[in-house]
């Protein structure tokens, strides 16, 4: 979809005035059947989830795998040298499943590690970042988003958005300022 | 900004004389402040141009720190002589040290992960600068293993490698594990931090008007755009990072505890040592927390943010991990006495009457022990100046205790002839004294150049951020009073 000047839609958007407002909004969205849009608020607003039908995050199942990668990792790095590679007889502590408890501390500690580093890159490749460059920063209002702005856009890509449309459920819901945003 | 002149800064339909309901909750953020209020003050501490005092106290500490690095320098080129280390004391201020610092980094752990699972909404305003604390204490900490080994190009022994014989190191020893859970600790420290900041440098980039600081915060800030799609993941991210942090935060002290625990000798061979440690290190955080926090609150006025509710619970948390760290002195005593074991009721004799009698006196006994007991008190809570007292005692007393349990343990054991003291040489005392420069000339770099106070998450506990608030005469804020915000 294109404006008449040629340029590309990206989305129809509008601010709300505060976060009750959006939330308000994002159901009369979800329930116009969009499935292509988003809401933009300086914090997590509580409950947006389910306004906007969306479910639980699957992060958690990413940690889980890096959780037992890492304990994986430790078990490896240890058993390997200490059991197979070159075993070294400290302090007369054999090598036998009763002493397998001293090895719990560096599971545990990869465990941890690897669960962080998976939770840090989850939530950045899962959400599409680091992405420095937005349709949606082309809208001057749009800087609010990360002080005191509240914001919702229906995007072009979504097969129910026609302008008419879109335009109607935003003044509805209460949107102000609303606005094409241009994709370049 | 140029809102900053238009908006008022308290949320609109509400007015300060409306009357107060009996049972409703003290406001976390005072005078009713709103989010942009919130974003100005925030953001200008880091936009505007270091204020004098900032330099004067830079070149102050940046000096100490300078004296520290030069004596780690004299340190590493003329050897671990130039300390006072000798038998039978083979660890001393280094290790002391070490335990202090990295003991520090406890709190800012436990604000941003347990008070996170336990929902204390309060957590929002200390969090960030007591996470920046926990690194900048994480990094003094691991100077002194680092160098107290003698031969600093060894250090790679510390890592997982074989040698040049193909002898892997003991995974079975605590000093290994002890390498394991400090530099995980730190790499997740630093994860779960810069998670956190993420959202408030994209505020900062926003707000940048220089190409220098739009281009850095851009970099920095990931392209974040406060998408709900993005903070449905983000939070799960925060949430599983301070369940991971919890219990590490508890095993990393517990592992330093291990360096002693498993020993032989009186004092250290005790299995009292994890919980203790643990509770000792919260405790002294705490105070390490408040030793910074409130002189940063007073320079920047952030007292609608940092509220005397917030300076009370700390308190609070003093009182109780103080609690904590007396009972479990009170129990290494009583063990002393039951156990019936000589050597080990010598040295809790040699703790309190020995040739370092006063370090326990004034250490334990009055600082660890007896000042936080002025916590009892609302007053006592309420008041800064008291607050502050006893949080100084608590720096000191805690360092003290660690340096009565290595030097104290190690200073007399099972035979009199090898019997000893220790004395610290000027080495000794600047490398401490210059990690003192080290961690707040790094503190003051961060209040400088990032946002000491994590916006977002302030801005969750204002009540207008509720989905469902409404003001009390019934409108939203934006029809309250008929006029737009701009």
């Amino acid at each position: 979809m294109r404006t008449p000047s040629g340029h590309k839609v990206y989305a129809m958007a509008a601010e709300y005035p505060s976060p009750s407002a959006l939330y308000e909004a994002a159901k009369m969205v979800r329930d116009a059947g969009f499935k292509r849009w988003d809401v933009f608020s300086p914090f997590p607003i509580h409950g947006m989830d389910d306004a906007m039908g969306l479910g639980k995050s699957w992060l958690s199942a990413v940690v889980l795998v890096g959780g037992i990668t890492g304990l994986l990792t430790a078990a490896i790095l240890e058993f390997g040298p200490s059991w197979i590679i070159y075993p070294l007889i400290v302090h007369g502590k054999p090598y036998t499943w009763r002493t397998v408890p001293a090895f719990f501390p560096i599971m545990f500690e990869l465990t941890v590690l690897f669960s962080a580093f998976a939770a840090f890159f989850a939530w950045q490749l899962m959400n599409g970042l680091p992405r420095w460059y937005h349709p949606i920063f082309n809208w001057a209002r749009f800087t609010r988003a990360t002080n005191d702005g509240f914001f919702l856009a229906i995007e072009a890509r979504d097969p129910r958005f026609t302008e008419i449309e879109a335009r109607e459920v935003l003044e509805r819901s209460g949107g102000q300022h609303i606005t094409i945003i241009h994709e370049d | 900004m140029d809102s900053a002149s238009t908006v008022p800064d308290i949320i609109e339909g509400e007015t300060s004389t409306s009357p107060q309901r009996p049972l409703a909750r003290v406001p976390l953020v005072l005078n009713k402040r709103n989010f942009s209020w919130i974003t100005e003050r925030i953001s200008g501490v880091v936009e505007q141009p270091a204020p004098r005092w900032w330099w004067v106290m830079f070149t102050i500490t940046s000096a100490i720190a300078s004296i520290g690095l030069f004596c780690i320098g004299y340190q590493i080129s003329t050897g671990v002589g130039t300390w006072g280390l000798n038998h039978p004391v083979g660890w001393a201020w280094d290790i002391t040290n070490f335990v202090f610092w990295i003991g520090i980094g406890h709190a800012g752990t436990l604000i941003s992960a347990i008070l996170y699972l336990l929902r204390q909404k309060w957590r929002t305003s200390i969090n960030r600068s007591a996470e920046a604390m926990t690194l900048f204490a994480v990094m003094c900490a691991a100077i002194f293993p680092g160098i107290h080994v003698g031969r600093v190009w060894m250090a790679w022994f510390l890592a997982p490698l074989p040698n040049n014989y193909g002898i892997w190191p003991n995974f079975r020893s605590p000093l290994m594990w002890d390498v394991f859970a400090v530099s995980t600790y730190f790499t997740v420290s630093v994860l779960f931090w810069y998670t956190g900041l993420v959202p408030d440098l994209a505020t900062l980039r926003d707000r940048a008007t220089t190409k220098m600081r739009k281009f850095l915060l851009g970099v920095f800030a990931l392209g974040w755009r406060g998408s709900n799609r993005h903070w449905r993941h983000y939070e799960m991210a925060y949430l599983l990072l301070a369940g991971i942090s919890t219990p590490l935060v508890l095993s990393v002290h517990s592992v330093v505890s291990f360096d002693f625990a498993t020993s032989v000798l009186p004092t250290w061979h005790t299995t009292i040592f994890p919980p203790y440690f643990v509770a000792g290190a919260i405790f002294g955080g705490f105070a390490m927390v408040l030793t910074l926090m409130l002189p940063a609150r007073a320079i920047f006025k952030l007292h609608d943010i940092i509220t005397p509710q917030h300076v009370d619970k700390m308190a609070k948390i003093i009182l109780l991990t103080g609690s904590f760290v007396t009972y479990a002195y009170a129990m290494e005593f009583f063990m002393a006495w039951y156990s019936g074991n000589q050597y080990e009721r010598f040295a809790f004799w040699n703790r309190i009457l020995g040739p370092y009698w006063w370090y326990w006196w004034v250490g334990m006994l009055f600082c660890n022990m007896l000042s936080p007991q002025l916590f009892w008190f609302r007053w006592c809570r309420r008041n800064v100046y008291v607050v502050y007292f006893v949080c100084m005692c608590v720096n000191a007393g805690m360092w003290y205790e660690r340096f009565i349990i290595i030097v104290g343990g190690l200073h007399r054991d099972f035979l009199p002839s090898s019997w000893g003291l220790f004395h610290a040489t000027w080495v000794d005392i600047w490398t401490f004294i210059g990690t003192l420069g080290i961690f707040t000339s790094l503190f003051l770099v961060f209040v400088r150049f990032l946002p000491s106070i994590a916006m977002s998450e302030v801005k969750i506990v204002v009540p207008e951020a509720d989905p469902h608030y409404h003001s009390p005469n019934g409108h939203h804020s934006i029809a309250a009073g008929g006029k737009e915000r701009i």
